[in-house]
């Protein structure tokens, strides 16, 4: 006789009183595979944690983006925004759809470089250039974004110097009502610093102010602050060009678009809250139409968006090293992925499900990593079917911020594998080694002989 | 091992919905929790419901005993049970 399937026994206390009349639908359906390649086989080849990528994700969100801007105003250019997930594979995928690179460091800039993007078409953002970096940025012709008076100066002095010129624009902070203010990068808008640098920057010699440029937050969570920003980078744009006659080449309104995942705190599901993305492109393109004639043509929109580009085609496979019982009876789970790997799960509540067939019983539980760390908690209370150890778990929009911001703590950082759009698996980053880590170490002589 | 007396008064229905009159509370099991409560109801050794979960159910032994420990910490966190 067949025996029963078996599911871990599950007893749950009825709550009453906490019913969430929204009713979030909760589903019981495993991720067996990522593009059609099976979880289990990409956690045997190539161990667990795994990080996955799908190149078709990228590429249709990229491509949708794109359909939805331009749709609405007549230029339009992304810059893919390089801190965000600085794989050459990545960024390969987004400059082959036409992403220029914006970059926010020299090492970001010697990447863009290293893989073959023109000069021309890198926009350098950040408040902390070097004065190598901005030499390398302007014999490259690359896009200057000056962040503050002191860059300004120095610019200056280094196009001087070298005898060149350097397309320019500044980054404006402005007031939109929300909080946190970022008034910590660039010229700000409301007390008239912004106008003091344009024109100091119009009366330089070597510079050329070729736009404005904004980054108002990270997943701003409503349209208005959008609508709000490009409208007073459009009337700045407007006295630029009747105070100084300078016609812009384009205004760049940053990134801050939100991706899929649901913020710590937030109560309902982020897809059930935020604006969808047309909303976001309504506000971002309606002011601009009320800018003044800027020569033959309308500036050029760039839009800097990373985190919704990229969020939801990544995937952080993972399994259960140990199903225990909190002092208060409440289920919790240690994982083999923390957040050395997941510093995103800091602020937000990572979907995940098993990657298996599960019973339909759900508990609450606490998901841990496997840091030895009080502070290595990806979800508490989440909402996940009774596992066992030696499960899979796949942990979903997990592509942005994770393979440049993750910590070697403990242990090593794992592979990066990306499904290409033919549906195959290709490793684009290797798991790292004990040789690899202890490579850039050095032991002076005298404590060589020590052992233990 | 112990045996475990379950509370005289928990009302356990047919398709695994608990009451306990005495607090109001109420709870749901699967069914393995429900195959295992029945059998700590008929007042079965921890043993003997292990070794019965193992027959009926596509299990691991050293999974079953795991798990049917672990169920009975919950039904005793729960103040489901005397333990003797």
């Amino acid at each position: 006789m067949d025996k029963k399937k078996y599911e871990r026994p599950v007893i749950l206390k009825q709550q009453s009183g906490l019913m969430n009349k929204f009713g979030s639908a909760t589903s019981t359906q495993p991720m067996t595979d990522i593009e059609g390649v099976p979880v289990a086989e990409l956690a045997a080849a190539y161990g667990s944690p795994l990080f996955v990528l799908s190149e078709k994700k990228m590429r249709d969100t990229q491509q949708q983006c794109q359909r939805i801007f331009r749709s609405r105003y007549p230029k339009v250019q992304f810059a893919w925004s390089y801190k965000t997930n600085y794989m050459n594979a990545v960024c390969s995928i987004f400059h082959s759809e036409g992403s220029w690179a914006e970059v926010v460091s020299e090492f970001e800039f010697d990447r863009a470089r290293h893989l073959g993007v023109r000069g021309e078409h890198i926009i350098f953002n950040g408040p902390a250039k070097s004065a190598a970096a901005l030499e390398k940025a302007v014999r490259a012709h690359s896009k200057i974004h000056i962040d503050h008076f002191d860059e300004l100066y120095e610019l200056i002095e280094i196009t001087t110097s070298l005898g060149l010129k350097a397309d320019v624009a500044i980054r404006v902070n402005v007031d939109v009502g929300i909080y946190p203010k970022w008034d910590r990068f660039g010229f700000n808008y409301e007390n008239g610093e912004a106008r003091e640098a344009l024109k100091r920057i119009a009366a330089s010699k070597t510079l050329r102010i070729v736009g404005l440029h904004m980054h108002i937050g990270t997943y701003i969570m409503s349209t208005e602050p959008f609508r709000v920003a490009v409208s007073k980078l459009v009337a700045l744009a407007n006295w630029l060009k009747q105070q100084l006659a300078i016609d812009l080449d384009y205004i760049d309104v940053g990134g801050g678009l939100p991706s899929h995942n649901t913020l710590k705190g937030q109560y309902l599901q982020a897809d059930e809250t935020l604006p969808a993305l047309e909303q976001f492109a309504d506000a971002i393109t309606a002011p601009l139409f009320e800018l003044e004639s800027h020569g033959d043509a309308m500036p050029t929109l760039i839009l800097e968006s990373g985190r919704a580009l990229v969020d939801g085609a990544g995937y952080l496979i993972s399994t259960v090293l140990a199903v225990k019982r909190l002092s208060d009876g409440k289920r919790a789970y240690v994982i083999d992925a923390g957040i050395n790997l997941l510093f995103t799960s800091l602020w937000y509540k990572h979907k995940m499900v098993p990657a298996q067939p599960t019973g339909v019983m759900r508990e609450q539980a606490n998901i841990y990593g496997p840091l030895c760390m009080n502070i290595d908690c990806i979800q508490e209370d989440a909402s996940v079917p009774a596992l066992k150890k030696g499960d899979r778990v796949v942990l979903m929009n997990v592509g942005a911020y994770t393979m440049t911001q993750w910590m070697q703590f403990i242990t090593f950082r794992p592979a990066i594998v990306l499904i290409t759009a033919d549906g195959s698996p290709h490793v684009i980053r290797k798991a790292e080694s004990l040789e690899y880590v202890m490579s850039l170490e050095e032991i002076p002589p005298s404590l060589r002989s020590l052992s233990a | 091992m112990s045996s475990t007396q379950i509370s005289t008064s928990l009302a356990v229905s047919e398709n695994g919905f608990l009451f306990l009159p005495t607090t109001g509370e109420t709870f749901t099991v699967n069914e393995t929790g429900r195959f295992i409560l029945r059998r700590l109801q008929e007042g079965r050794e921890q043993q003997e419901i292990i070794s019965s979960l193992i027959d009926e159910f596509d299990v691991e032994p050293v999974d079953a005993q795991r798990d049917v420990l672990d169920f009975i910490g919950q039904l005793r966190q729960y103040h489901l049970t005397d333990t003797q």
